[in-house]
């Protein structure tokens, strides 16, 4: 397969100098641009642009959702399919359907946290392009990478180079991906 | 500002050592992807295998013969299971306090000790799952637990708090399994791109699920990792409550109490800790853990067990006070056959092993010493097991009609079952240990990141402010 350019990635040894980094680097202008870390490095999503709160609004639709529908499947159960005299209670004897509702509740709003982080996150994904940038495999360890990527319209080979070296990188690598 | 910052500063070094994220990260991903484990692995491993057989001989009996293998009778048809049952499902609960409360309240020294808790809960909540299943005397028709259209035309009964454990104990189970699961989620990945044979990386690989460590996938995994903390932390109490309704709900002298839910809940938490003790003592000298997991670690969790202890002490303090004081009979009558009765040696081994042991704790001594607290936590785990006996068994035994009494006595296969759920317990913390990393690495270089930020502003404080400036 050919490969083609996916961006030019550079190296940092602190998440400190990333973010400051990343800083310099939206103040240029460059709009694609990632971060790669070994821990949640605070602040630089919104420095970078990619901030996102969907998942908690999935998590929330996802409970208000679930104990609705644990609540109706009693109120079903309990009023129109299946109505039981137990000591003289109301058919829709609300108060002991609480804990099913809740229940319920929690398990979808977990579940759709889990499927919702993941789909916006794209996972499951067999691959991706920066998996072939030169040492990547220490953003799960100790480096901190940054990668312009190349589909960003102020992209030039010379200029990101010279830019992220002015960052103060460890090193700066093209990442060629097929 | 300034005050602030050193208020919070104090104590705050979880790991010790001279660590960077390099060192941490090949510590404790090195285990997994070693081909070499300590000889008591093996030892663990053995044992667990044997109890598991156990397990598997007792089930196989009970599903050919039936629950009359067991030393369950009438009046007491609760027996072992419903006993081994909250037993198991209290320990578990140490494990999501210790990862989802914790966590909400900014206490970060859970870090070193959360994965391994989640997983206790784990296998915990299947021991626990087990029982009431095998209880039902058809095992193979649970299903009918669940609400499903069915040709019967019948439908659980939702007023039941039988019922509302059959949900709470299936989403605490599937709960917790996505918080241990996304939890480990990057560390997976570091696995993956570590790993030099071809099997590791695939399973690695596709459980991974294409983790890359971006920016973008770590804000709203920290996102969803908060609101699952934060989901757990109700489902975790609400969990045990349901579990005390069992009891609560019902008449009977013993049981219908309001004290119920809290005083469960505190003595869930009160066993998992020791568990969590019980399992952490030894593990962490095996694997070469205790600059991650320090004394600090131990010392606090050995006061979280003191005051929880303490709670459990007032709670059995009022059972027997308001058991008197209520002016009923039958209650009186209860407390009195509780205490003086043919099961008064369990009440009173039980006063002992959970009110008197845990006042060892206050020595700091005691909780420095290894040995005697690894014995200490033995005992309250003992204890602990004692009082779900001794709730279950002397409430049913002796209730209102003295010609409905009865006493119960375990069988060989009561013990042979409950011995079994060991086997399951440690056959899964064995392989956990042998395939997953102990401890969390990403929140590890996190916490590290944090220490060292902390440290460097206290030096650089000291620099600026000469003995006596002023804030």
């Amino acid at each position: 397969m050919v490969k083609s350019l996916f961006g030019v990635v550079a190296r940092y040894s602190s998440g400190e100098k990333l973010l400051a980094a990343a800083k310099q680097i939206r103040g240029k202008g460059y709009n694609n641009v990632e971060a790669y870390t070994p821990y949640h490095v605070e602040g630089v999503v919104d420095t970078l642009g990619n901030k996102d709160d969907r998942v908690t609004w999935i998590v929330f639709f996802g409970g208000v959702i679930g104990a609705s529908l644990g609540f109706l499947l009693q109120y079903y159960v309990a009023v129109i399919d299946y109505p039981m005299n137990v000591g003289g209670r109301p058919n829709l004897s609300w108060p002991s359907f609480i804990p099913v509702t809740f229940e319920c509740g929690i398990l979808c709003a977990a579940l759709s946290g889990l499927v919702g982080m993941l789909g916006l996150n794209g996972l499951p994904r067999p691959h991706h392009p920066i998996f072939d940038a030169p040492g990547i495999e220490a953003s799960g360890r100790d480096k901190f990478f940054l990668c312009i990527e190349a589909d960003d319209p102020q992209f030039s080979m010379e200029s990101v180079k010279s830019d992220l070296q002015a960052t103060g990188a460890e090193s700066v690598d093209e990442v060629m991906s097929e | 500002m300034i005050d602030q910052k050193k208020s919070i500063s104090v104590e705050e070094q979880f790991i010790e050592g001279e660590h960077t994220y390099g060192t941490i990260t090949d510590k404790i991903g090195a285990i997994p992807l070693s081909q070499h484990q300590p000889k008591s692995w093996f030892l663990m491993m053995g044992a667990s295998l044997l109890l598991l057989g156990c397990l598997v001989t007792a089930i196989t009996l009970l599903l050919f013969v039936g629950v009359g293998i067991w030393g369950v009778n009438n009046p007491t048809g609760w027996g072992f299971a419903i006993v081994n049952f909250v037993w198991w499902i209290g320990i578990g609960h140490a494990g999501t306090l210790i990862s989802a409360i914790l966590l909400l309240m900014r206490q970060r020294w859970r870090t070193s000790i959360n994965r391994v808790s989640e997983t206790m809960t784990l296998f915990a909540v299947m021991c626990a799952g087990l029982f009431p299943i095998l209880h039902l005397g058809r095992p193979w028709l649970a299903y009918y637990l669940f609400p499903y259209p069915n040709g019967l035309g019948m439908w659980p009964q939702f007023r039941s708090p039988l019922v509302w454990d059959v949900f709470a104990v299936s989403t605490y189970f599937t709960v917790s399994l996505v918080f241990w699961f996304v939890g480990l989620i990057p560390d997976i990945a570091v696995l993956r791109d570590n790993a030099k044979s071809k099997i590791a990386r695939g399973i690695s690989g596709i459980l991974a699920m294409g983790w890359r460590n971006s920016a973008a996938h770590w804000h709203r995994y920290e996102t969803l990792y908060l609101l699952l903390a934060g989901l757990s932390t109700p489902l975790v109490v609400s969990v045990h409550s349901i579990v005390s309704f069992d009891f609560a709900v019902s008449i009977l002298p013993g049981w219908h109490t309001t004290i119920f839910p809290p005083y469960f809940v505190a003595g869930a938490v009160y066993s998992g800790f020791a568990m969590v003790l019980t399992l952490m003592i030894p593990m962490r000298a095996w694997y070469g853990l205790k600059d991650m997991v320090t004394m600090k670690h131990i010392d606090w969790m050995a006061k979280i067990m003191l005051a929880t202890g303490l709670i459990v002490g007032y709670g059995y303090a009022m059972e027997a006070f308001y058991a008197w004081y209520s002016g009923s009979f039958y209650e009186w009558a209860m407390m009195k056959n509780r205490a003086l009765g043919y099961y008064a040696p369990f009440y009173w081994a039980l006063i002992f092993c959970n009110v008197v042991t845990p006042f060892f704790l206050w020595f700091p001594k005691v909780r420095r010493t290894l040995w005697v607290l690894w014995i200490i936590t033995i005992v309250v785990n003992i204890g602990m097991w004692l009082e779900r006996f001794v709730i279950v068994i002397t409430s049913l035994h002796h209730d209102f009609m003295p010609s409905a009494w009865g006493n119960f006595r375990p069988m060989l296969w009561d013990w042979a079952i409950y011995g079994g759920t060991f086997g399951l317990f440690l056959f899964g913390m064995a392989l956990f240990m042998r395939f997953v990393p102990m401890l969390p690495m990403a929140e590890l270089r996190h916490q590290l990141h944090a220490e060292k930020g902390e440290r460097e502003a206290r030096e650089s404080e000291q620099e600026r402010e000469p003995v006596g400036g002023a804030h």
